[in-house]
C-alpha cells in the first residue's frame, strides 16, 4: 500500500524515513503543539514551498535544466487567484477560474520559452530565463490596473476559508475550529496529493527518460528519445506545479504582490532549498524546504543570542548578526554543491546503502 | 589597423570584415533624432546613453572573454562590481579633503586612487574566487551555474558584513560636477568623462587583443581552445589572467557606476547581472567588439525610450535582445566555436 502510494520510491534510509515522518507529523500537529499565528504561518509556508521546491527539482534535479524563471510561474499562479478573486468576489468559481486561467497562461508561456530556447546550452537557457523573469516582474509591478502594482492585491477568499468562519462554537483541544484551520489542513492535503503526483511522474518511464537526459543527453538521443520534446514536457510540467504552488500561497496569504511571489530572492531561496535538500530526490524538496524555512524564521533568534554573546568581538559580532543568516546558508549551499551534490537526502541514502551492502560481506 | 601585409599573407584567403552591426549605432541614433524632435535634447540623451553603455561595456567585457575562453559563465560577476563601488566609497571617504577641493588635479588624483584600489582589490578577490569557486567545477555547467550563484550570495552578504546593509553615498568630486554646454545641449561633465574612459579601455583592450602575443593567444583560445593547448600553450594560466583582469575591470565599472548613481547599495551587482547577460548575448558570447556594440545599443535605447515612452524603457533591453537574436541567433558577432 505505502509502496504503491510512494510509487515504489521509498525513502531507502531509516534516518530519512524518520525525518520525513517527523516533518509530516510536525506539520499536521502544528496548530495543537505550537500555538500562535507565527508557527502556523511557518508551517503553511513549508507546505507550499514543498510543492514549489519539488517542482523545481523536477526541472533541475531530474532533467538537469537550470531555469531562473521558476518564480515567474509561481507568481502567475498567485496572481491568477488574486486577480480572479478581486474581480469575481470570494467564490469557489473565482478560485477555479483563477487556477485554470493561471495554468493556461503558464502552459503557454513555458511551452514558448521551452521551444524557443531549450535547444541551446544550459548556460544560455539560464540566462534567457533570468532575463524573461526580470521582465515579467517589471511587467507585474507596472500594470498596476490589473496586478495592483508594487502594493499587490489583497482579496477575500471563499467564506469557508476565512478566519471568521467557525465549524463549532467550542474549541477542540484548545484550538478554535475556524476557517484558518480548515485552510491549513486543506493546504496540507493538497500538498500531499501534489507531492505524490510528482513522485509518480519521476518514477514513471517518462521520469526515467528525463534522468537519462540529465546523465547523458547525447546517449539518450542516440537511443531514439526526442530529447527536446522530453525537456520541454519537463519544463511545462514543472511550471504547472509551480503555478499550483503559487495558487496555494495566494489562498493562504489572502494577498499577493511582486515581492511575495516574483522576487529574485525567492528564486535564490529555491535554489538553496533544492541543493541543500538534495537534487534529484523529491524527498530532498521536503527536507530542504523544512530546514530552510525553519532556519529563515528561527535561525535569526539563535544568531541574536550568539551575536549578543559576541558583542565585544568586532568581526565575529557582524558575522553572526541576525540579518546575516543568508551568509551561513550560502556557505552551506556552496559546500553542498562540492561535497554532497545529492544533498542531505543523497547523503543519508548513501550511508544506508553502504551499511546494507557492507553487512552481508563482513 | 592590421600590420602591413606581405605578399605571402596576401595570398591567404581573408575574411571580409563584418561591419553591418557597427552600422546599428548611428542608425539607431539617427532614427531617434526626428522622434525626439529637439536636437539639444537628443545630444543630451545620446551622451547619457553612451556613458551608460561605456560603463556596461567595461563591466561586461571581462564576463564575455571569460566565457569565450573557458565556457565559464560567472553568475557571481556582479560581486566584483559591488566590491569596486564599495571600495571607492571607502577610499573617497578617506580623501574628503581632496574630493571637496576645487582643484581639478586633486579631484583627479582622488578618483584615480579610488579606481586603482578598487581594481586591485577586485582583481585580487577575483583570483581567489577563481581558485576557490570556479576551478573545482570546470566542465560541469550545471554545478558552475549553481556555485557561482552561491559565490554571489555569500559575496553580497560579506559586503554587507564589512560595509553594512544600507546604501552609501558616493559623491562626485567638485570638479566633476555640473554640466557643460555643447551648443544648446547641456551634457554632464561626468558622462563625458565616462565616455572618454570607456573609449580608452576599449582601445587598450582592442590593441592588446590584436597586437600582442597574449592577445593572439586569447583570441585563438576563444576560437578553439584545444588547438591552442595542443600547440603547447598553457591556456589555464591565460584564463586565470583574463579572469583577474575581467574582475578588475568589473571593479572599475563598479566605481564608475557608483559615481554615476551617486550612491551604492549591496544589491548593485545582482541588479546589474541581468543587463550584463543581455549585453553579452546580444554581442555574441565571447566577442569583445560585439559586447561593445551591445552595451552601446542597450545604453542608447534605454535613454531614448526612457524619454519617449517610459513604460517601454523597462523592457527595451529584452526587446532589443529578441530582435537581435531573430536577426542573428548567435549574437551580433558569433565567435564561431566548433
Amino acid at each position: 500500500m505505502l509502496n504503491h502510494l510512494l510509487s515504489g520510491d521509498l525513502p531507502r534510509s531509516r534516518v530519512l524515513a524518520v525525518v520525513l515522518v517527523i516533518i509530516l507529523a510536525g506539520l499536521l500537529l502544528t496548530p495543537f503543539i505550537f500555538p500562535g499565528a507565527k508557527a502556523l504561518n511557518v508551517a503553511a509556508k513549508i507546505c507550499y514551498f514543498i510543492v514549489l521546491v519539488a517542482s523545481f527539482d523536477l526541472l533541475l534535479g531530474y532533467t538537469g535544466i537550470v531555469s531562473f524563471a521558476h518564480t515567474m510561474f509561481f507568481g502567475i499562479g498567485a496572481y491568477g487567484i488574486a486577480i480572479a478573486l478581486t474581480h469575481m468576489g470570494p467564490t469557489w468559481t473565482g478560485v477555479a477560474v483563477g487556477v485554470a486561467g493561471a495554468l493556461v497562461i503558464s502552459l503557454a508561456l513555458s511551452l514558448l520559452i521551452g521551444l524557443f530556447s531549450l535547444r541551446v546550452k544550459a548556460m544560455f537557457y539560464a540566462m534567457i530565463t533570468l532575463a524573461v523573469a526580470s521582465a515579467f516582474m517589471t511587467m507585474a509591478s507596472q500594470f498596476s490596473d490589473i496586478t495592483g502594482g508594487e502594493d499587490g492585491l489583497s482579496f477575500k477568499v471563499p467564506e469557508l476559508l476565512t478566519p471568521g468562519f467557525s465549524l463549532r462554537e467550542a474549541p477542540f483541544l484548545g484550538v478554535s475550529l475556524d476557517g484558518k484551520l480548515i485552510t491549513f489542513y486543506l493546504l496540507i492535503a493538497v500538498t500531499v496529493v501534489l507531492f505524490l503526483l510528482m513522485l509518480r511522474i519521476v518514477n514513471s518511464p517518462f521520469g526515467r527518460v528525463l534522468q537519462a537526459i540529465r546523465e547523458n543527453e547525447f546517449r539518450a538521443e542516440a537511443l531514439g528519445y526526442r530529447t527536446v520534446s522530453y525537456r520541454t514536457s519537463s519544463n511545462v510540467l514543472s511550471a504547472m506545479f509551480a503555478t499550483l504552488a503559487g495558487a496555494l500561497m495566494a489562498l493562504w496569504m489572502r494577498y499577493n504582490g511582486p515581492d511575495t511571489s516574483l522576487s529574485f530572492e525567492i528564486m535564490i531561496d529555491l535554489l538553496l532549498m533544492v541543493v541543500i535538500g538534495g537534487m534529484g530526490t523529491l524527498y530532498g524538496a521536503v527536507v530542504g524546504a523544512a530546514i530552510f524555512i525553519v532556519a529563515q524564521n528561527y535561525l535569526q533568534e539563535l544568531m541574536k543570542v550568539a551575536s549578543g554573546a559576541a558583542t565585544n568581538v568586532p568581526l565575529l559580532r557582524d558575522l553572526v548578526h541576525p540579518d546575516r543568516w543568508l551568509l551561513w546558508l550560502g556557505l552551506l549551499f556552496i559546500l553542498s554543491v562540492y561535497k554532497f551534490p545529492a544533498g542531505i537526502v543523497g547523503k543519508l541514502r548513501l550511508g544506508a546503502w553502504r551499511k546494507r551492502t557492507a553487512q552481508p560481506g563482513a | 589597423m592590421n600590420a602591413p601585409a606581405t605578399t605571402a599573407v596576401e595570398a591567404l584567403p581573408t575574411v571580409k570584415p563584418d561591419r553591418l552591426p557597427l552600422m546599428l549605432l548611428p542608425v539607431l541614433a539617427l532614427v531617434a533624432l526626428p522622434l525626439i524632435g529637439s536636437a539639444s535634447t537628443w545630444v543630451t540623451l545620446t551622451f547619457a546613453g553612451l556613458a551608460m553603455g561605456m560603463i556596461i561595456f567595461i563591466i561586461a567585457s571581462g564576463l564575455t572573454l571569460v566565457f569565450g575562453l573557458m565556457d565559464v559563465l560567472n553568475f557571481g560577476h556582479g560581486v566584483f562590481i559591488t566590491l569596486g563601488a564599495f571600495m571607492a566609497t571607502s577610499v573617497l571617504g578617506l580623501m574628503t579633503g581632496w574630493t571637496t577641493s576645487t582643484s581639478l588635479l586633486l579631484n583627479l588624483v582622488a578618483v584615480l586612487a579610488a579606481m586603482l584600489v578598487a581594481m586591485s582589490v577586485a582583481g585580487g578577490v577575483g583570483a581567489v574566487f577563481e581558485r576557490v569557486i570556479i576551478r573545482p567545477v570546470y566542465g560541469q555547467p550545471l554545478k558552475q551555474i549553481l556555485i557561482t550563484m552561491g559565490g554571489m550570495i555569500v559575496g553580497e552578504e560579506l559586503i554587507k558584513v564589512v560595509w553594512g546593509p544600507q546604501a552609501r553615498p558616493l559623491l562626485l568630486p567638485t570638479a566633476f560636477q555640473g554640466s557643460i554646454l555643447l551648443g544648446d545641449a547641456a551634457v554632464e561633465k561626468y558622462r563625458l568623462i565616462s565616455v572618454v574612459l570607456g573609449l580608452i579601455v576599449f582601445a587598450i583592450m582592442t590593441w592588446v587583443l590584436t597586437h600582442t602575443k597574449v592577445g593572439l593567444l586569447i583570441r585563438a583560445g576563444v576560437h578553439d581552445r584545444e588547438m591552442v593547448e595542443s600547440l603547447g600553450y598553457r591556456i589555464r594560466r591565460l584564463f586565470i589572467g583574463v579572469f583577474v583582469v575581467g574582475s578588475a575591470l568589473a571593479g572599475l565599472g563598479g566605481v564608475m557606476w557608483g559615481l554615476y548613481q551617486q550612491s551604492v547599495i549591496p544589491q548593485l551587482g545582482s541588479q546589474v547581472n541581468v543587463l550584463l547577460f543581455i549585453v553579452i548575448i546580444i554581442g555574441g558570447m565571447g566577442s569583445v567588439t560585439g559586447c561593445f556594440i551591445g552595451a552601446m545599443l542597450v545604453g542608447l535605447l534605454a535613454n531614448y525610450t526612457g524619454f519617449l515612452v517610459p513604460k517601454v524603457a523597462l523592457f527595451s533591453n529584452i526587446l532589443l535582445m529578441v530582435i537581435v537574436l531573430l536577426w542573428r541567433p548567435e549574437g551580433l558577432y558569433p565567435v564561431g566555436k566548433k
